[in-house]
């Protein structure tokens, strides 16, 4: 669905994407994640089609997006970071104005009800909350039966309950067959919604695997601290059991302030940060 | 779906959110109206020199005139700058939708302001003030290719200077101190013949000066057109510069005209 080499984008002398590789394949749901800043915004509107590139190859559903036209663009859904236009406009009279570009589009009650909106059917667009709003954005992009869907940040800014939601409508068009690429900053966001997680930091690719191995990474070395001679010390190691018994030994008995972790997914995220910060 | 049903939809969804706007009800269709009201009311007795031509006659003229710029170019000039900065612009350009549909859209909204000026213009005129309607048939037909030809020029203008401003609020601070300049420069709020010479020869250079002296040709006597600049209303001269004019404002849209916002590609 998504073929990407060497992407490379410059704004003047700041290099915002750096010789970037990315593939989705078809069903597949890709977060790229990255802190704000990393490049990811960029990447996804040289995917569809908005900014232009300085270098490398990109194919998006087989064609260039540089080059792309209307057909094109009718495969893709594409919900922007942020949008306040349509205003005037009610949830209704937005998606039918837009279902009609498209040759196929879905019924408007069928998008009303996948992206939870039929009770705000009749309701201007200006007089909706932040997770609504982005659900109308989403049911703008999915009205014409999208092969692929673009989704930058998508819950920038929601309360945990909000979020909730728009996760569910996420995993719903997921089921239905939909490929998503999704940018976030937010790494429980990756975790819950993709297949697989490509990690960019400064515009480079720091890591590219699924949620589960991003946190297995560094899940084998243990990290055991504990209280010696006032101060805390800590030690990193992949035999616990064995360092606990030993430590034991040593100060007689009972370990003072004993604690036994494994790094979180956040850790091995912000590692793999710092690795590509250094690089 | 074919072009047609899309321009149609369009203009329809454009004009009811225009009609939900009261932003836009004020300025761009309730203006004129208001300015009519007032100048008839202080000076619309008033006859022009010895023509016997009431002033409110002459301002009818030059206020459908300035209608074109409201209804088009002023309309435009900030609209599409506030669509440009609040996404409007980058979502119809990430969609299927043909291009010439959104500028449809704005074409048809402009006029649906344009013939509500008019019908309340000449009807608030002719009730309060006691305007007269054109003398002729021939001068209701020059009343509407004026009018149209006036909103084709108006409309591709604005488009055209909707690229000057990041937002909607910089538009209205650009656009606003134009029409007003041509409007005082034209023959709108003052008599033209009155003028500096050298500001009569800068009006002269831009299309508002040509509408307002085109409609005069339609609401005012004939024998009025001696006081004319040029002895008489010139028709063919206003439609030759007008029709320059469309080729200009198309130049400027299609070499000039931007979907995003600057350094957004």
């Amino acid at each position: 669905m998504v073929d990407v080499k060497g992407l490379t984008r410059r704004y003047g002398d700041f290099c915002a994407v750096d010789g970037l590789d990315l593939v989705v394949t078809q069903g597949e749901c890709l977060a790229v994640l990255g802190p704000n800043g990393a490049g990811k915004t960029t990447t996804i509107e040289i995917l569809e089609g908005y900014r232009h590139r300085d270098a490398g190859d990109v194919h998006v559903l087989g064609v260039d997006p540089a080059t792309a036209d209307r057909r094109w663009r009718a495969r893709l859904g594409i919900v922007l970071q942020s949008a306040s236009d349509l205003g005037d406009l009610t949830v209704r009279e937005s998606i039918q104005h837009f279902a009609r570009f498209y040759s196929q589009p879905r019924l408007t009650s069928e998008v009303l009800d996948i992206t939870g909106l039929t009770d705000k059917s009749d309701a201007r667009n200006s007089s909706l909350s932040g997770g609504q709003r982005r659900r109308l954005d989403v049911a703008l992009g999915i009205v014409g039966r999208p092969e692929l869907l673009f989704l930058d940040e998508p819950t920038t800014g929601f309360d945990p309950e909000a979020r909730q939601v728009f996760w569910q409508l996420i995993h719903r068009l997921k089921s239905e067959g939909t490929t998503i690429v999704l940018t976030t900053h937010y790494l429980e966001e990756a975790d819950a919604l993709a297949d697989r997680v490509v990690v960019i930091a400064r515009g480079r690719k720091v890591a590219d695997t699924t949620p589960a191995l991003l946190g297995r990474r560094t899940s084998d070395d243990v990290r055991v601290s504990w209280w010696e001679e006032n101060e805390r010390r800590d030690e990193l190691t992949r035999t616990p059991t064995a360092f606990i018994a030993s430590l034991s030994q040593r100060l007689g008995g009972e370990i003072p302030h004993l604690e036994v972790s494994r790094p979180t997914l956040e850790q091995a995220y912000l590692e793999l940060l710092d690795e590509g910060e250094r690089s | 779906m074919n072009l047609l049903a899309l321009y149609v939809d369009r203009s329809r969804l454009e004009i009811r959110a225009l009609l939900r706007d009261k932003r836009s009800i004020t300025f761009s269709m309730f203006l004129p109206i208001f300015l009519l009201l007032i100048f008839g009311s202080v000076f619309g007795h008033q006859e022009i020199g010895q023509s016997g031509v009431k002033f409110s006659q002459y301002f009818v003229a030059g206020m459908l005139a300035s209608g074109l710029l409201y209804s088009a170019f002023q309309q435009l000039a900030i609209m599409i700058p506030e669509e440009r900065s609040n996404g409007t612009l980058k979502r119809l350009v990430g969609s299927p939708m043909p291009k010439s549909v959104y500028f449809v859209g704005k074409f048809s909204c402009s006029l649906f302001i344009y013939v509500f000026q008019a019908i309340f213009l000449l009807g608030i005129g002719h009730l309060a003030f006691g305007i007269t309607m054109p003398r002729s048939v021939n001068l209701w037909f020059v009343f509407v290719w004026v009018s149209f030809l006036g909103l084709i020029v108006s409309t591709l203008l604005g488009v055209a200077f909707s690229t000057l401003a990041k937002d909607g609020r910089a538009a209205s601070a650009l656009a606003t101190p134009v029409v007003l300049f041509f409007q005082f420069t034209s023959g709108v709020y003052l008599i033209y013949t009155q003028l500096p010479r050298w500001m009569q020869t800068i009006a002269a250079l831009f299309p508002l000066k040509w509408m307002a002296q085109a409609m005069r040709g339609v609401f005012l006597p004939a024998a009025f057109a001696a006081n004319e600049a040029g002895g008489s209303y010139e028709f063919t001269k206003a439609a030759v510069v007008l029709g320059m004019w469309t080729v200009v404002g198309a130049l400027l849209c299609a070499f000039t005209f931007r979907w995003l916002p600057k350094d957004a590609d």
